[in-house]
């Protein structure tokens, strides 16, 4: 039984989201909607298409660098989670062997082009999750939530599960460390054990909210639970959204490769 | 603040499942009087405690708050008067940040939104964590935490305070700080610990529970400098009372004058 | 088993988004009828719970492969359909930001994989019936386990159709269901014997925790047979609705709505240099002859790019080169930027 190590990866993403960045001030609102539109835009291209995704690698290096992440920890986080992708994509090549085009005489079926173009819509999709989520707090993704009418009970709750993440990474992390520290490698019947560790964490667990309900009680709780709206629309969300979207547009409609690639071309005769 | 007393009449109480916890607990508690419950573990201190503002009912004898008894219809009032400050901080620390678990409380009661921030910011103030205000209580230490899970009780201006094993998870600076904390606040104070040197430090009356019934009740400096009586009761003297370093020390002081 | 958004088209996307933000609403409305104010903290601490539970791999007896639980048809056990639905999807959505796991636009289809058919078909058409009035723990185990692998199942297969209908893979349909379903059968037999097992044991630690749910599940958890059927019903409606809305004409709505503001398929475009070669490049890239989409499938030839783009030639290359190195460059800049301004 091992705990994996992502339990960690939560708290460097956490980190990041604290930092004090043009990025970081927008309204989290204005990043949730603009990183979606992004992917609907990326995701909405045809099977065939690569060329055309190049161009939108702007807006995640632009809320990497702008945002100052670290690129080689989202780098790192993308490489984890590709294999069901590549899994998935690797059949294109396979199974699409009709040749779509020749580059200096090799021939390339579709297939590999629609296996790249997964691999780089993927890369792309992937990166602006992670980097939306280091450019805008936990919490001020709930609050755009809310803002956006979800349900406040189910926001509420995402708060909660959030604040005691940790709490109970660290418990279930220390109960399992104790566990091992008695199996002296033995495997012998994990599942049994595993069960009985995840009833007594269970219990624990259940008991915790109990302590939380008598705290809230104690405080006046009655019911209501308000989340704070810290952030207003200023002039630098609307510029971003628009230029964003714009830009998105221009790109999804104009193959920006071909057009400066034949501006190159014509200018080299 | 009017002169709330804090009074309990043979109190009874015991869980669904049978257990008896509390036998019949008589005392009475006066205004600014800070009072330290020791016991050994299972004595019942905790489950007092939390037959002082509601969260256990006694199943016989009363509990009153300023002449206003403690039932299920009083409760929410008397929660008013009575802040309770558990043992673990992340148990009470439940909003996404400092600010809004101080602000828990007040904006309960009913306050406006200015109301509200004053008292937010007075209780922070009080224990030194108002640059603290926009963090997530997942990112404080304990001793930092310790001291916010107070704040969002001062900010409901209680009158009693009551606390469950305050410095149990605080390194020795941040136990001090706490310690200077409690001296400096002139509520009324319940204080359930094992750490009897705060007792001590911070209380002038001291009750020790066995079994669950007061087994002594008196001023604390005569109540925990009687080896009998703590040892009757399963507990030991405070560590600052123990001569164990102070024999060293002499001992020590004797063996360099040799040289 | 989670979906990814690269596999996936908008159209598929944004209909299951749909449909899981209604399920959310419906959801939180019925909890907000009957919410016992317990089930606040309960909630989301149950799911930090569920998200810890998950980080623990065990290894699967008699294949050497490990697994870990899922943990929707426990929540939905232990706090009703509702409830459970909310806390899988608080789960997922966290996992999609911080793991990558799925993606933004995946995370809508994943919720409904991972929490409608657990939650709101086999919790209570299967465990609820089997287990009824008399919980035994032979009863739970076999309700359990046959609930599970029904919601993984029912997943399992969403998954599959999902990913043949956005048509970005070409992973056969009957390959693709012959490696899921099986395996989804094990990970099912296995978890429902693990959530059993939880089940049993906690009713022995403090049976309050099972059965003070099961109270107040008992008024919030009826969900009758003919409900599902109409939302269901709807579901099919709306989606088949919105697929052939999107898929019939234009693959991506973005040429329907060009369409929609300027009455033409395209945007009206002055005659400059620029937009000659613009359209120049479009004309080049036209249709290959034994190219079509796959699913709609009209026949439709599609006017232009962008539905098939081939890097056909230098130009293609040299431009990819250029945008890249474009990027780039905006990125090195907005760093020293950034350098600057601290200085």
């Amino acid at each position: 039984m091992t705990f994996d190590a992502e339990f960690f990866n939560i708290g460097y993403l956490d980190n990041l989201s604290y930092k004090d960045t043009f990025v970081h001030r927008l309204d989290p609102r204005v990043k949730l909607l603009v990183s979606f539109i992004f992917i609907m835009f990326v995701v909405s291209f045809p099977k065939y298409d690569l060329s055309g995704l190049i161009p939108f690698f702007i807006y995640p290096v632009f809320l990497l660098t702008a945002g100052d992440i670290p690129l080689r920890a989202i780098a790192k986080k993308v490489l984890f989670v590709s294999p069901f992708a590549l899994f998935v994509g690797i059949f294109n090549p396979l199974l699409d062997t009709d040749v779509l085009l020749t580059l200096f005489g090799i021939p390339i079926s579709g297939g590999w082009i629609s296996f790249l173009s997964i691999i780089v819509k993927f890369i792309l999709t992937v990166s602006t999750a992670l980097l939306l989520i280091a450019a805008t707090s936990f919490l001020g993704l709930c609050e755009a939530l809310e803002r956006l009418k979800l349900p406040r009970i189910f926001v509420i709750q995402l708060l909660f599960l959030y604040r005691y993440l940790f709490v109970l990474l660290e418990e279930t992390f220390r109960m399992l460390r104790a566990k091992d520290a008695r199996s002296f490698g033995k495997r012998g019947s994990e599942i049994k054990t595993f069960i009985r560790l995840i009833s007594i964490l269970l219990v624990r667990t259940v008991e915790r909210a109990e302590r939380i309900y008598q705290a809230m009680l104690s405080r006046g709780f009655r019911g209501e639970i308000k989340v704070l709206k810290r952030h207003r629309l200023r002039f630098q969300d609307l510029v971003f959204v628009v230029s964003s979207i714009g830009l998105f547009y221009l790109f999804r409609n104009y193959n920006i490769v071909h057009i400066l690639g034949e501006v190159v071309e014509r200018s080299l005769r | 603040m009017s002169h709330h007393i804090l009074e309990l009449r043979d109190v009874h109480f015991s869980y669904p499942d049978g257990t008896v916890a509390l036998k019949g607990i008589s005392f009475r508690i006066l205004h600014g009087e800070s009072v330290g419950l020791a016991g050994a573990n299972g004595a019942g201190k905790t489950t007092l405690l939390m037959n002082l503002n509601g969260q256990f009912l006694p199943t016989r004898g009363t509990v009153s708050i300023g002449e206003i008894p403690l039932n299920k219809r009083t409760r929410q009032e008397i929660r008013k008067k009575v802040g309770f400050i558990f043992q673990r901080p992340n148990d009470q620390l439940f909003m996404p940040t400092v600010y809004e678990d101080v602000a828990f409380g007040p904006a309960n009661l009913g306050f406006s939104q200015e109301q509200v921030d004053e008292r937010v910011k007075n209780a922070l103030e009080m224990v030194g964590c108002l640059h603290l205000s926009h963090r997530p209580p997942h990112r404080l230490s304990e001793g930092q935490k310790s001291a916010v899970a107070i704040a969002t009780v001062m900010a409901m201006n209680p009158d009693i305070l009551v606390m469950d094993e305050p410095a149990s998870n605080l390194d020795p600076k941040s136990r001090r700080q706490l310690i200077n904390l409690l001296k400096k606040f002139e509520h009324t104070k319940i204080i359930a610990s094992h750490d009897l040197d705060l007792i001590l430090d911070v209380c002038e009356r001291c009750i020790i529970i066995k079994d669950g019934r007061i087994a002594a009740d008196g001023p604390a400096e005569e109540i925990l400098l009687n080896k009998e009586l703590l040892d009757e009761n399963n507990l030991e003297l405070p560590l600052s009372k123990q001569n164990v370093f102070h024999e060293n020390f002499r001992a020590m002081k004797a063996l360099h004058r040799k040289d | 088993m989670h979906m990814a958004d690269a596999l996936l088209s908008p159209a598929v996307g944004g209909t299951f988004w749909a449909g899981t933000l209604g399920a959310i609403a419906y959801a939180a409305k019925k909890l907000r009828e009957n919410l016992d104010d317990r089930f606040i903290p309960l909630m989301g601490v149950l799911g930090a719970f569920i998200f810890a539970g998950q980080m623990i791999n065990f290894t699967i007896p008699g294949t050497g492969s490990s697994g870990h639980i899922g943990g929707g048809m426990l929540l939905a056990i232990l706090l009703g359909p509702y409830a459970a639905f909310l806390v899988i999807a608080s789960v997922l959505t966290i996992q999609a930001l911080f793991f990558a796991d799925g993606g933004l636009l995946a995370l809508g289809a994943n919720i409904w994989n991972l929490g409608i058919y657990p939650c709101f078909i086999a919790y209570p058409l299967i465990y609820r019936f089997i287990v009824r009035n008399r919980n035994t723990p032979s009863r739970i185990t076999i309700a359990s386990i046959l609930s599970v692998v029904f919601g993984l199942e029912l997943g399992a297969l969403s998954v599959v159709l999902q990913t043949k209908i956005s048509g970005i893979t070409e992973l056969p349909f009957g390959t693709f269901v012959i490696v899921m379903l099986p395996i989804h059968l094990a990970i099912g037999v296995v978890e429902g014997f693990i959530t059993a097992g939880v089940v049993n044991y906690v009713r022995t630690l403090r049976p309050d925790i099972i059965e003070h749910v099961e109270g107040v599940k008992a008024l919030s958890s009826s969900v009758s047979m003919k409900k599902i059927v109409i939302v269901f019903a709807i579901f099919t409606v709306l989606a088949g609705g919105i697929f052939s809305w999107f898929a019939s004409t234009y693959p991506d709505g973005l040429e329907w709505s060009i369409e929609k503001i300027y009455g033409k398929a395209e945007i009206p475009e002055r005659q400059t240099p620029v937009s000659e070669i613009l359209s120049e490049t479009q004309k080049k890239t036209a249709i290959l002859p034994d190219y079509s989409l796959p699913s709609a499938g009209k026949g439709e030839e599609k006017p232009s790019w962008p539905s098939v783009d081939t890097i056909t030639s230098l130009s293609g290359l040299l431009g990819g080169i250029m945008v890249l190195a474009v990027v780039v460059i905006f990125g090195i800049g907005i760093k020293v930027i950034r350098k600057l301004r601290r200085t």
